[in-house]
């Protein structure tokens, strides 16, 4: 074992309450065990970032608190995810799927929609037909994502049409047109150029603002740059948990410290 | 001898290049051989009259009746065969569309990929089996001998089912997940993500199979000498025997006159051209609308 892991993993964000709250989680494909008893809360309005080397649990973890790992046969999980105290687990998997969005790692924009038809997507299927509403949201989750100031002549254009930067920031519009509390990204930025990648930073460093955010990155640089709080993991379990400046100056397990100084991983 | 191993690979390259152009050129000759007999055969037949007025099912030549010497025409069996393969599609798309939806999405398990097996078997029975088996369910049912319209549809319909089935799994299959889980994350309910995504993103593969099916339907025969029938008045109700330009083509080209064979012709061709427009049509409906 590696220790005391609730008063590590515990972070008490200053005395400010947790949006979400991970108890006791671990995830299983089959038989085979990708997240390993984390526990740890995620501070309201705030970024955090979850880090560590390729098939450390991460995505997995991340996926967990929306309930998309349920989309793979096979899957399943033991404790708790709590959004504002209540367990998600035990409510409709699509009702807490809009409060809580996610992002992926490839922009997935559906390929036969207009950039318009993309964002409106979220309400429209789920039986919205006012158009002055889904207008509004349209332009809303454009500008939120920052999208609006390039898109706004040709939002009837294809999204697909877009190059990826602008995809992924559709996508990010998309999932924000429906208002969500929490939105979850899993590596957003892992299939885009620097130039893109610095916007789309800049983007989450704003969200936090509206709400709060959990970022599942590679790139510890990255983490540094738009997290308040950062949680490193190694094989499935929650190494460390603290503030990010912290858990990069002053790591406290040996296992971090390798990690942000490149000995592995 | 870096030179000779990169000039056995231009060499090798350039033989399976020619290879395959050769295998394309002897894939097209029989169908270009085909569109040209037919045109050589039935071309000087084909007029607007043809298409529309009546069979001339005599075959026989009486110098004072000039309707007896006339080609006749098709109008009838024209009008025949888009009823009954239009009634077909509407009993088979809706099938096999939901079945296809249901094997892909729904179908990861033993149920599933036994219909996936027993849908391959069907789309390889003969069609004339299909035929005997609704014409005896028909007389079944009937307590006696029917041809009729109706008879002809399902017929047609149970032989359209496999083909749209498999091609809309196969189009939805290659739908990437990335999308369904792009819905999912919006809080859309599966049925809703199917439906609207997933469907709407592997349209252009389901519209393909419809096609094919609707093209294998039009041009069948067999099946149809057991359940419609026939009828030199086309369609005239679903429980009367009707007339196709398949059954047409058939009995006017092994009726024995040379004014019938080349009505057979003539109708061949225009299935053709038919199932050419159908073909372009589907496509240009297919078109992305943002290209």
């Amino acid at each position: 074992m590696l220790g005391e892991p609730l008063t590590r993993n515990n972070v008490n964000h200053d005395g400010a309450p947790s949006k979400m709250v991970v108890e006791g989680l671990s995830a299983f494909y089959g038989s085979k065990k990708a997240v390993s008893g984390v526990s740890l809360g995620f501070r309201e309005h705030t970024v955090t970032a979850i880090i560590g080397p390729s098939g450390c649990g991460k995505s997995t973890l991340i996926r967990c608190l929306n309930r998309m790992h349920e989309v793979v046969p096979g899957t399943r999980i033991e404790g708790r995810v709590l959004l504002d105290g209540e367990d998600i687990y035990r409510q409709d998997r699509v009702s807490v799927r809009r409060r809580i969005g996610m992002v992926f790692q490839k922009p997935n924009p559906f390929p036969t929609m207009s950039v318009y038809d993309n964002v409106a997507a979220g309400l429209r299927l789920n039986g919205m037909r006012k158009r002055a509403v889904l207008d509004a949201a349209v332009t809303k989750g454009l500008k939120q994502a920052a999208l609006w100031d390039e898109v706004k002549e040709n939002v009837y254009g294809p999204g697909i049409g877009l190059s990826g930067g602008q995809q992924q920031r559709l996508c990010i519009a998309r999932a924000l047109a429906i208002e969500p509390e929490v939105v979850l990204m899993d590596e957003p930025c892992s299939a885009l150029d620097p130039i893109a990648t610095a916007k789309i930073e800049d983007l989450i460093f704003d969200l936090q603002k509206t709400y709060t955010v959990v970022i599942v990155t590679h790139n510890m640089q990255q983490a540094a740059r738009v997290a308040e709080y950062t949680a490193f993991m190694y094989l499935g379990e929650l190494i460390e948990y603290d503030r990010t400046e912290k858990l990069f100056e002053q790591p406290t397990q040996k296992l971090t410290e390798n990690y942000i100084t490149g000995r592995f991983g | 001898m870096k030179f000779d191993r990169d000039a056995r690979r231009r060499v090798f390259n350039w033989i399976v290049g020619v290879l395959c152009f050769l295998c394309v050129v002897a894939a097209l000759v029989p169908l270009l051989s085909i569109l040209y007999t037919a045109f050589i055969n039935g071309g000087h037949v084909l007029s607007l009259s043809f298409l529309v007025s009546k069979e001339n099912n005599v075959g026989v030549c009486f110098p004072g009746d000039p309707a007896s010497c006339s080609v006749g025409g098709i109008g009838p069996a024209l009008y025949g065969t888009g009823v009954v393969v239009g009634l077909a599609s509407l009993m088979s798309v809706p099938v096999g569309v939901l079945s296809g939806i249901y094997l892909s999405e729904y179908g990861r398990n033993a149920l599933g990929r036994s219909i996936s097996f027993f849908t391959d078997v069907m789309t390889g029975t003969p069609s004339i089996v299909v035929g005997l088996f609704v014409y005896a369910t028909f007389v079944y049912i009937a307590r006696t001998v029917v041809f009729s319209a109706l008879s002809g549809a399902v017929a047609l319909a149970i032989i359209m089912v496999p083909t749209i089935t498999r091609t809309t799994e196969e189009g939805l299959r290659l739908v990437p997940n990335t999308l369904r889980e792009g819905a999912y994350a919006l809080g859309i309910p599966r049925y809703r993500a199917v439906l609207q995504i997933v469907l709407s993103s592997g349209r252009s593969i389901v519209v393909t199979g419809v096609v094919l099916a609707v093209m294998r339907a039009a041009g069948e025969v067999a099946p149809l000498l057991v359940t419609a029938f026939g009828s030199s008045l086309g369609f005239t109700g679903v429980n009367e025997p009707a007339g196709l330009l398949g059954p047409l083509i058939f009995f006017d080209a092994t009726g024995g006159s040379s004014l019938l064979v080349s009505a057979a012709w003539g109708a061949s061709l225009v299935l053709i051209l038919l199932m050419l427009g159908i073909s372009l049509l589907a496509r240009i409906a297919l078109r992305n609308r943002f290209k």
